[in-house]
C-alpha cells in the first residue's frame, strides 16, 4: 500500500494532477474573496464546457488549435528550446492561411491541404529564424522571439491594410468554400441545405450552431505523428539528445546549430498548422486587425507545460483549457463572474505545476522514514 | 527634435524601472521572466490606489507593494521550493494580468478604470518615474559594484556554491533579490498609469514587460548598460512615432516594426558572446 502511495506521487500525471486539484482550492479561495459561491461557479463552468452537445463541440473547437500550439510548444521543449515565439509563429500561419484560401483554385480537399501545407512552409520559416539566430549569434531565443512576434503582429495588419487583400477596413478576404474544413460546409449556405440539416434531429443543432469541423483529428493525428517522429526516427532521436545534454550530443557527433533551425522551423509548422485549421475551421474563416496578441499561441504554453512537456499528454491539457475557455462564457453571463477568473486559474495550474517537484520530494521523505531507520 | 527626446525618455522610463528589477534577480540567479505580469499589477494596483485617495505617490508605492506581493509567490515557488523559474514566470504572467482584470471589474464595473486624475509630478517638464529610475540605476550599480552585500549577490549568481562555502546565506539572499524586482518592476507598471495614461486597461502595458526583459539581455545584466538599452530601444520608438506623423511612402506598420527589428539588428551585431550570470535560471540546492 505505502509502496503504491510512493510509486503514485512519482507519477508524472500524479504532479499534473496535484497541479489542478491546488488551482481550483486557490481559485475557490479567489471567488470567496470576489463574493462568488464556488461551488455554483465551478459548476456553472463545467456545465458550461459540456453540459450540452453543442457545448462540448465548442469546447473540442477551443481545443483544437491549443492542442496544436501546445504541440509546437513542446517540440522545441524537446530541443531545449522555449519557444515563446509560437504567438508570432501563429500569425504568420493565419495570414499565410487567408492568402492560400483565398487566391488558391483548388478542388476541396486538397485546397485545406495546400492551404495547410503553406501555412506551415510559411510559420515554420518563421520560426526557424529563432533558431538560427540562436545558433549562428547565440541571440537567446526568448529574446529574438518576444521581438519576432511583434514584427509578426504588424506584418499580418500590413496584409490586412492592403487594398488588394481586404474585403473591408480591418478585415482581410474570405478564404473559398473549397478550402474550408468545417462539416457540411456547402449545404450550411443555402436554404435548401440549412432546411435538410434540420430533418437530422438534434445534430442539426450542432451543425448549425457551431463550427464543427475536421479540424480535431487533424490535430490528433499530428500529435501521434509527432510522438511517431520524436520516438522513432533517428532525427527525432537527435533532437531529443541535443535537448537532454548539448554537450554530449555535439561529442557524439550531432550538428547542435542543425538541428536548434530544424527544432525551430517544426515548432513553428506545428504553429502554421494550428493557425490554417483555424482559419478553415472556425468563423469568420479569416484574419481581421489586430490592436494586441490574441494570445492563441501563447495559450500553448501552460497546455504544454501542464502536459509535462510529453507528447501525448497535450491532447488532454489542451481539453481542459479549452473547456475552461469555453466555459467562462457561460459563467460571466448566468453568474456574473468575470472571465478572468480563468485566466488567474490557468495561471495558478501552471504555478502548482512548477511546484510538482513537490510530490516527489514527499514521496522520498515516506520513503526515507520507512526505510531510514534500518539504515 | 525637443519632442523625439521627450518621447524617447517617456517610453524608457518605465523599462528602466521593471529592467532594474530583471538585473536584481538575474544577477542572484533567478530568471525573472515575470516582469510584463507583475507590471501589469503594479499598474493596476497604481491606478486603484491613486484614484481611490487621490495621492499618486500612494498609489506609485502601492505599485511596488504589489508588485513585490505577486514576486513574493516567483520567490517561494523558485528559491524554497527550487522550481523551474520559467515555468513560475510563465505562471505570473497569466495571474498578475488575470488579477489586475479581475478587480478592475469589481471596483469600476468595466475592464479599464475610471480616468485617473492624481499624476506622478514633472519637474523641469521631465516625468518623476524617469529621475526616480535614473536614480536607481545610479544606486543599483554602486550597491552591486562598491559594496560587499552587492557583490555576495554577483557571487551568488555565478557561483552559489562557492558563495555558500564563506558563509552567504544563498537563499535568503536571491528570496530578497526576487521580492526587489517586484517591486522595481510594479514602479514599473505604475510609470505607466500614473506617469504615460492616466488610466488601467487590459493592454496597458502591452509587452513592455518583455521588452524590459529584453534590454536586461541587451545591456548584459548591468544597471549601465540596462539604461543604455532602454534609451536606444525608447528612442526607436520615439523615432517610429514620429514618423507616423510624416507623409512617407512606407506603410505605418512597417514603421510600428522598426523599433522590434533594429532592436534585433543590434543584437546580431553586437551582442556578441552571451555574459549572463553563470547560475542563472539553476535553482541552488544546498544537498546537492
Amino acid at each position: 500500500m505505502r509502496k503504491f502511495f510512493i510509486n503514485f506521487l512519482r507519477m508524472p500525471v500524479t504532479g499534473s494532477l496535484f497541479a489542478i486539484f491546488a488551482a481550483v482550492i486557490v481559485g475557490a479561495i479567489i471567488l470567496l474573496a470576489a463574493g462568488h459561491n464556488p461551488i455554483r461557479a465551478y459548476a456553472g463552468l463545467f456545465y458550461g464546457a459540456v453540459g450540452q452537445p453543442r457545448f462540448a463541440v465548442q469546447t473540442i473547437i477551443a481545443s483544437t488549435s491549443l492542442i496544436l500550439t501546445g504541440l509546437s510548444v513542446t517540440f522545441a521543449y524537446k530541443t531545449g528550446l522555449f519557444n515563446i515565439g509560437v504567438e508570432g509563429q501563429f500569425i504568420i500561419g493565419t495570414v499565410a492561411a487567408v492568402f492560400l484560401g483565398h487566391f488558391l483554385k483548388l478542388p476541396p480537399i486538397v485546397h485545406p491541404a495546400a492551404v495547410m501545407t503553406g501555412a506551415m512552409l510559411a510559420a515554420g520559416a518563421f520560426g526557424a529564424i529563432v533558431g538560427f539566430l540562436k545558433a549562428k549569434f547565440n541571440i537567446h531565443e526568448v529574446l529574438s522571439s518576444i521581438m519576432l512576434n511583434w514584427v509578426a503582429i504588424n506584418l499580418a495588419n500590413l496584409y490586412i491594410s492592403t487594398e488588394r487583400f481586404y474585403q473591408e477596413v480591418g478585415k482581410a478576404h474570405g478564404i473559398q468554400n473549397s478550402a474550408s474544413i468545417i462539416f457540411l460546409h456547402e449545404m450550411k449556405r443555402t436554404p435548401e441545405g440549412i432546411a435538410q440539416i434540420r430533418e437530422l434531429g438534434f445534430l442539426s443543432e450542432i451543425l448549425l450552431r457551431t463550427d464543427v469541423n475536421f479540424g480535431i483529428f487533424i490535430a490528433i493525428a499530428a500529435v501521434f505523428f509527432a510522438k511517431f517522429f520524436l520516438d522513432k526516427t533517428s532525427a527525432g532521436y537527435a533532437l531529443k539528445a541535443v535537448g537532454a545534454n548539448k554537450d554530449a550530443a555535439e561529442f557524439a557527433g550531432i550538428n547542435i546549430k542543425k538541428y536548434m533551425v530544424l527544432s525551430m522551423f517544426f515548432s513553428g509548422a506545428i504553429a502554421g498548422l494550428a493557425a490554417a485549421v483555424h482559419i478553415t475551421g472556425v468563423s469568420p474563416n479569416t484574419v481581421t486587425l489586430l490592436p494586441a496578441f490574441q494570445n492563441y499561441g501563447f495559450n500553448g504554453i501552460p497546455v504544454a507545460l501542464l502536459a509535462n512537456a510529453s507528447v501525448i499528454p497535450n491532447i488532454f491539457a489542451a481539453l481542459l483549457f479549452g473547456g475552461m475557455n469555453y466555459g467562462a462564457g457561460y459563467i460571466q453571463s448566468n453568474h456574473g463572474i468575470a472571465t478572468e477568473i480563468i485566466e488567474i486559474m490557468i495561471g495558478l495550474i501552471v504555478f502548482f505545476v512548477a511546484l510538482r517537484a513537490v510530490c516527489v520530494k514527499i514521496a522520498n521523505i515516506i520513503e526515507r522514514k520507512k526505510y531510514g531507520s534500518s539504515n | 527634435m525637443v519632442l523625439l527626446i521627450s518621447i524617447t525618455l517617456m517610453y524608457a522610463a518605465p523599462l528602466i524601472l521593471a529592467g532594474l528589477g530583471g538585473v536584481i534577480s538575474e544577477k542572484s540567479g533567478v530568471v525573472n521572466l515575470a516582469l510584463e505580469g507583475i507590471m501589469t499589477i503594479g499598474a493596476f494596483a497604481g491606478a486603484a490606489v491613486a484614484f481611490v485617495t487621490g495621492n499618486a505617490w500612494l498609489g506609485f508605492f502601492a505599485a511596488g507593494a504589489a508588485g513585490g506581493g505577486l514576486a513574493l509567490m516567483h520567490a517561494i515557488a523558485t528559491v524554497t521550493f527550487k522550481a523551474d523559474q520559467t515555468i513560475s514566470g510563465v505562471a505570473l504572467n497569466f495571474i498578475g494580468p488575470g488579477l489586475a482584470i479581475f478587480f478592475t471589474r469589481i471596483l469600476f464595473g468595466a475592464v479599464r478604470s475610471d480616468p485617473v486624475t492624481a499624476r506622478m509630478p514633472k519637474i523641469f517638464n521631465i516625468d518623476i518615474t524617469l529621475i526616480i529610475g535614473i536614480f536607481f540605476v545610479i544606486a543599483m550599480y554602486i550597491f552591486l559594484y562598491k559594496t560587499k552585500w552587492g557583490l555576495r549577490i554577483i557571487a551568488i549568481g555565478e557561483h552559489p556554491a562557492a558563495a555558500d562555502t564563506l558563509g552567504i546565506n544563498v537563499s535568503l539572499t536571491r528570496f530578497l533579490c526576487v521580492i526587489a524586482s517586484g517591486v522595481f518592476a510594479g514602479f514599473g507598471g505604475a510609470a505607466f498609469t500614473l506617469s504615460i495614461v492616466s488610466v488601467f486597461m487590459p493592454n496597458v502595458i502591452a509587452g513592455a514587460g518583455f521588452i524590459a526583459l529584453a534590454a536586461v539581455i541587451f545591456g548584459k545584466w548591468t544597471p549601465h548598460g540596462l539604461l543604455g538599452a532602454c534609451l536606444i530601444f525608447g528612442f526607436f520608438q520615439a523615432l517610429s512615432i514620429h514618423l507616423r506623423g510624416q507623409d512617407l511612402p512606407v506603410p505605418l506598420q512597417i514603421i510600428t516594426l522598426l523599433p522590434y527589428l533594429l532592436t534585433l539588428i543590434i543584437l546580431v551585431l553586437f551582442v556578441g558572446k552571451s555574459v549572463a550570470p553563470k547560475a542563472v535560471g539553476v535553482p541552488y540546492n544546498k544537498e546537492a
